[in-house]
């Protein structure tokens, strides 16, 4: 079964008197367990429907299923609620909160999700180890490089045990290495049956994907999908 | 998210920015230290005008000459009246003037009071060393004086006044007893117990006038006072042929008079001071939305991960509340310490006003919802699309 399914996505901002069509009916299925990359010219809308994707934002027209529920009509709050328990949102920006540590801005999903403390901490702390931060769970974020930084972000994705993490640009910001790192970091996750979509510029991150969806004024143009697994295709 | 966690986030908050937590709680602090102060120790100067009239007595009259159409009461008048009110059970003439007094090298200004020997007993003052001088030595114009403890302080500093001599604007006055200390007053910084009290006829011969500063009188029972205050006047009309020859005065109704003008001055102090309040409400509200404005990016990231609208306004109403509430607990601190040392100032019996300190904390509380409610749900209507993107 497709953990996201999109059927005739179509998306309008309005800004000012001019409509700009970001979206115009796209239609795809992200399968369980794939990683899949969404790539295209600037403005073509990505962003847009990672968005929609993760309930950052209502649906204007067409449907959104998420793990078989429809959350196309949900009300806010409920919204709310699939972000915190169904969706891992990493940031081009990480958006750490600059106050707490790593350890808290970890923690901060579970926090909502009213997960008490003493586990709360657990799994966070457990979050940080698995993307090799556990040494750095008491310091903030300014003390933090920008790949460590991008790595507590990975690390607060996971934590609630997301269906789907999705990622915009997650490299975006950072020099070759560190994106390589964080890169790596995905693919692990994907070696471990997680659903991934990483928006990215960067061809050689969507060639260590599995699937690439090429979208074009707001349309899919393309979708090309790659034989095999993606450390294959990383390691040749 | 649980209270506790929400609660967590605000305190930290507010411990990271300090110096603007506390400038945003000055406004609060300030109105509620002034809000407490000002209804104890309004409270405590009624109390004490109110004490004070019940304890001269509730039978008290008081008899000023109005300095109109040319009246003046003397020594004779006073007896006058008590021969024909029969209400009345007690009158003695009071003269009053400004004199200098000498011992011992010391000098001291003070209040000189000329009467007859039923006097202190009418005010309600009594004689706490030696004793009064008597009917004999008024009618034989005897040099004999009893003072006030804080005139026998500034001429005695403290040893025993009865016996010595004093001079008084050149008279020379045997001390023949102290009165017991007063210590409040009725007056604002008017010391009641800074006087020589000596036989009439020797004070008219040392201020130079026979005309009398006011009578006393006192009922027969508290219950003849509004028909004494009746009768004495009409007789007074009589006399001199005029209604403006002297102000007929009841202790009682002075004092219900003074205490209901403290009310009133209370209450404008009070209003004032709430006034100040629903100012740091806005001081505080108008800081809550730079925080929002500051934080918004951080706000769409709470969103994006899942908190829900009423996460994010609870998280900033809380925000305000503990600035006015910890503003309010400060104040509340500083208005109870600042009215206590207003009331000894003053010389009144300390009180704290735990009503207004009641009323006041709520009050703080109230300005926290009130200004922290619309920053508060700003903050959780932002579109966390576009709260992320800001800078
Ligand atoms: N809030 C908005 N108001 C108006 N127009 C918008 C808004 N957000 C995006 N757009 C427009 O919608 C279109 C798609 O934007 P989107 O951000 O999805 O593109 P993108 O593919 O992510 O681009 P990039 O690669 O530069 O990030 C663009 O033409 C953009 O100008
Ligand atoms: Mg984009």
């Amino acid at each position: 079964m497709d953990v996201i399914s999109v059927e005739g996505l179509s998306h309008t901002y309005l800004s000012g008197s001019l409509r700009v069509a970001a979206l115009e009916g796209v239609d795809f299925g992200i399968p369980e367990g794939q990683m899949a990359a969404i790539v295209g010219p600037s403005g073509s809308g990505k962003s847009t429907l990672l968005h929609i994707l993760g309930c950052l934002m209502q649906v204007e027209r067409g449907t959104y299923r998420l793990s078989g529920e429809d959350v196309t009509k949900l009300p806010g709050d409920e919204l709310a609620r699939v972000r915190g328990t169904r969706i891992g949102f990493v940031f081009q920006a990480y958006n750490l909160v600059p106050q707490l540590t790593a350890l808290e801005n970890v923690e901060l999903p579970l926090a909502y999700l009213g997960t008490p403390r003493r586990q709360r901490r657990q799994r966070a702390m457990q979050a940080l180890e698995a993307v090799g931060l556990g040494e750095r769970a008491r310091h903030r974020p300014f003390e933090l490089s920008g790949g460590q930084q991008q790595r507590v972000g990975v690390a607060r994705a996971v934590v609630t045990e997301p269906s789907v993490i999705l990622a915009d640009e997650p490299t975006g910001n950072l020099d070759t290495a560190s994106g390589q790192a964080v890169m790596e970091l995905f693919r692990d996750l994907h070696r471990q049956g997680r659903t991934i979509v990483v928006v990215t510029h960067a061809p050689e991150v969507a060639a260590g994907c599995e699937r690439t969806i090429h979208i074009r004024d707001g349309r899919v143009v393309k979708d090309a999908r790659r034989e095999g697994r993606p450390r294959d295709v990383a390691r040749g | 998210m649980s209270l506790g966690d929400s609660l967590r986030i605000a305190v930290r908050a507010l411990v990271l920015q300090r110096l603007r937590t506390m400038l945003a709680m000055l406004g609060v602090i300030i109105g509620i230290t002034a809000v407490i102060a000002l209804l104890s120790v309004g409270t405590a100067a009624s109390d004490s005008v109110t004490s004070k009239v019940s304890g001269l007595g509730a039978r008290v009259i008081d008899l000023t000459p109005m300095g109109q159409s040319g009246v003046t009461l003397d020594a004779a008048d006073a007896s006058w009246l008590l021969r024909r009110v029969r209400e009345i059970s007690a009158a003695a003439p009071i003269i009053s003037g400004s004199v200098t007094s000498y011992q011992g090298g010391k000098t001291w200004s003070t209040t000189l009071i000329g009467t007859t020997p039923g006097a202190l007993a009418i005010e309600g003052r009594s004689v706490a060393i030696g004793r009064d001088f008597t009917r004999s030595e008024t009618a034989n114009d005897a040099s004999v004086a009893v003072i006030g403890s804080t005139t026998a302080k500034k001429l005695f500093s403290g040893s025993d006044p009865i016996g010595r001599q004093i001079t008084v604007d050149g008279v020379p006055l045997t001390i023949v007893g102290e009165m017991q200390t007063e210590g409040t007053s009725q007056g604002f910084g008017q010391d009641p117990d800074d006087e020589i009290v000596v036989p009439i006829s020797l004070a008219q011969d040392i201020i130079g006038t026979s005309d009398l500063s006011m009578i006393v009188a006192s009922a027969r029972s508290a219950s003849y006072v509004p028909l004494a205050v009746g009768h004495l006047e009409a007789v007074l009309d009589t006399r001199f042929g005029t209604t403006d020859a002297a102000n007929v005065q009841s202790a009682a109704a002075l004092g219900s008079t003074l205490s209901s003008i403290t009310s009133i001055l209370t209450l404008l102090l009070a209003g004032i001071a709430g006034i100040s309040l629903l100012v740091g409400g806005i001081g505080i509200m108008n800081i809550m939305l730079v925080t929002v404005a500051e934080r918004t990016r951080e706000i769409g990231l709470r969103k994006a991960i899942g908190a829900k609208n009423r996460d994010i306004s609870l998280q900033f109403l809380l925000e305000a509340c503990l600035l006015s509430v910890t503003g309010g607990l400060i104040g509340a601190g500083a208005g109870i310490g600042g009215g206590i040392l207003i009331e000894r100032a003053f010389g009144w019996s300390p009180l704290i006003d735990w009503q207004g300190v009641t009323i006041a904390l709520a009050f703080s509380v109230a300005v926290g919802i009130l200004f922290g409610l619309w920053p508060a749900l700003r903050a959780s209507a932002l579109d966390p699309v576009e709260a992320l993107r800001s800078a």
